[in-house]
Order: C-alpha cells, then sequence, then structure tokens
C-alpha cells in the first residue's frame, strides 16, 4: 500500500479564527514561547502498490478541487510517504 | 410561480423557506439533493442549516450534489437562485459566487436580530427594497464570516455587487461587513442572514426578510407583462 500526503494551509491573509484560539490556549498553558498558531489539514490518501507519478498528479488535481478552496486555503505539499509496516 | 427549494442531508430552514416561497404568493417545489433535475421550477432557493460533507469545508462536497449540476448550468443561465446561509456556502464553493465563508471570528455561533442594509436592489431577489434602506432579520452561524482578497473585495465593490451590509455591529468578522453579495448578472444571490425567519410580526422581528421573495414574484410578473 502506498499513501500520498496533501497538507493545506489556510492563506497567511486570512483570519484563522482556529488557529488563534490554540495560539490563546497556548499562552494560557505556559507556551508563551509561540508567538502565533496556524492551524491546517492533513489528508492521507491511500493506494494499492507503489505511489506512482499518476498518483502524485491526481492527487494534486484533487487537492485543487476538492481537498481545499483555493480561496482561503494553500495546498502546501503533495507527497508520497513511506507507510510504516504494521498499519 | 414555481420555486425550488432544495434540501441537503442536514438542511433545517428548508421548510421555513418554502413557508416563505408560499407567503410570498409562490408554489414551493421540493428538490432533493439526490435528484439531477430541477423539475422545471423558475427559481431555486438553497436554505439554511447544514450539507452532507460540512467536515471537509461547509458546502465543499455539497456542491457535488448531483442536483447542483443543472443548478449551475441553469443559474448560469440567468435562473434566479438566492442561497442563505449554508446555501451561501454551497454556492461559493460551487464558484457561482466569489469569496468563501470561515469560522467566526470570535469562534462562537452567533444569534441574533441583524439590522442590514440593503445596498443592491436590482437582483430579483431585492427590487423590493429601497437602496440604502435598513432591515432587521435574523442571524445564526457559526462559519459566517466572509472573506475574500483584496482585489475580489475592490471589484465586489465597484460593480455594486456587495447586496446586503451588516450595520451596527458586524457579528462575524466579515470583510468590510459584507452580509450577501451576487454574481454579476445578479440573479445569483448570497446571504448570511435568514430572511425566510422574519416573514411576519409572530415568529420573527417583522416581516422585512418576506420581501426578498416578494421581491422574485414581483419581478416574474413584470418580466411578465412586459414580455
Amino acid at each position: 500500500m502506498g499513501r500520498v500526503v496533501v497538507d493545506v494551509m489556510p492563506k497567511p491573509e486570512i483570519l484563522d479564527p482556529q488557529g488563534k484560539a490554540v495560539a490563546a490556549a497556548l499562552a494560557r498553558l505556559g507556551y508563551g514561547q509561540f508567538t502565533g498558531v496556524r492551524q491546517g489539514k492533513r489528508f492521507e490518501l491511500e493506494v494499492d502498490g507503489e505511489v506512482t507519478d499518476e498518483h502524485l498528479a491526481a492527487a494534486r488535481d484533487a487537492a485543487a478541487t476538492l481537498l481545499s478552496n483555493p480561496v482561503i486555503e494553500d495546498v502546501v505539499r503533495v507527497a508520497a510517504e513511506q507507510v510504516r509496516a504494521g498499519r | 410561480m414555481r420555486v425550488g427549494v432544495v434540501t441537503f442531508p442536514g438542511s433545517l430552514d428548508d421548510r421555513d423557506a418554502a413557508r416563505a416561497v408560499r407567503a410570498a404568493g409562490a408554489d414551493p417545489v421540493p428538490l432533493w439533493h439526490g435528484d439531477d433535475d430541477l423539475r422545471g421550477v423558475d427559481a431555486v432557493v438553497l436554505p439554511g442549516g447544514f450539507s452532507y460533507g460540512d467536515y471537509l469545508r461547509c458546502g465543499a462536497i455539497a456542491r457535488f450534489a448531483p442536483v447542483m449540476e443543472p443548478l449551475v448550468r441553469a443559474a448560469e443561465g440567468g435562473l434566479p437562485v438566492l442561497g442563505i446561509c449554508n446555501g451561501f456556502q454551497v454556492l461559493c464553493e460551487a464558484h457561482l459566487l466569489p469569496g468563501a465563508l470561515i469560522r467566526n471570528d470570535s469562534r462562537l455561533f452567533v444569534c441574533t436580530d441583524q439590522r442590514l442594509r440593503v445596498e443592491r436592489v436590482d437582483t430579483p431577489w431585492t427590487t423590493g427594497f429601497t437602496a440604502g434602506e435598513e432591515i432587521v432579520v435574523p442571524l445564526k452561524n457559526g462559519e459566517g464570516g466572509y472573506v475574500a482578497d483584496e482585489r475580489t473585495l475592490d471589484q465586489l465593490e465597484d460593480e455594486g455587487r456587495v447586496v446586503v451590509r451588516y450595520v451596527g455591529s458586524n457579528p462575524n468578522g466579515s470583510y468590510r461587513d459584507i452580509a450577501g453579495v451576487s454574481n454579476a448578472r445578479g440573479n445569483v444571490v448570497g446571504l448570511m442572514p435568514h430572511p425566510e425567519h422574519a416573514i411576519d410580526d409572530v415568529f420573527g422581528p417583522g416581516a422585512a426578510g418576506l420581501r426578498f421573495f416578494t421581491s422574485l414574484v414581483g419581478a416574474a410578473l413584470e418580466q411578465a407583462v412586459s414580455a
């Protein structure tokens, strides 16, 4: 089994209320060294066999049409990932 | 006049939307998200609530529902379409309207009687208002923050496509206090507030919301007379 990982992040100029909430909670818990948090999404797309270039191209396409909304989000990574044995 | 009201799994204002359509003098036609047919309706309302697939983003998966295919085609051909709340989110995800709706800046679900200013009155949904008129309708959302890049916002302003704007307070952090926008042609309108909850003095804060629906019926009548 192969796996393609797609990471999607809110665009820098778009307000990220979730990230702000997490940042405030971190500060409350004493992690004051973190000055900002942005919260994104990670998708794991599984395929039979090794990840091919076709898989990656399809994942990029899916990332642009469904997994992200380009108005508010950037696809920051589409990559094959080594799948550990036993999972 | 027959007005379709689409029900997605999770829609919860479809009955109210149908009631508002009926109160305005038109016939509501229930449409199911899984059907790929608009049943020959003269306009469509996408009601509020939630839609299947909101786990990803509001409206992101709903926009691929079978009913959306003929709807997008018809909307591009000029069919009047009104999206309310979740319906607004679905229209943005379907690229019928610009921008996107994100979680409220307060991170709280907001439920309030909201003051609005109606700014665009030449859409089929707003001809019954006068430009600049202020009204109060209920608003209830968790992800109602309207966002778009500066260029898109400037374009919306320049082309007069901001249909309604929040007045007094901005309940969800929407950029430039935008509560509703239209497409360039004006037939597709998205609203975050809920006019279908303000169609009489008994159950809502007045009846101003009804005029979005009577506007549609009035515009259709006018068209029929002039044709």
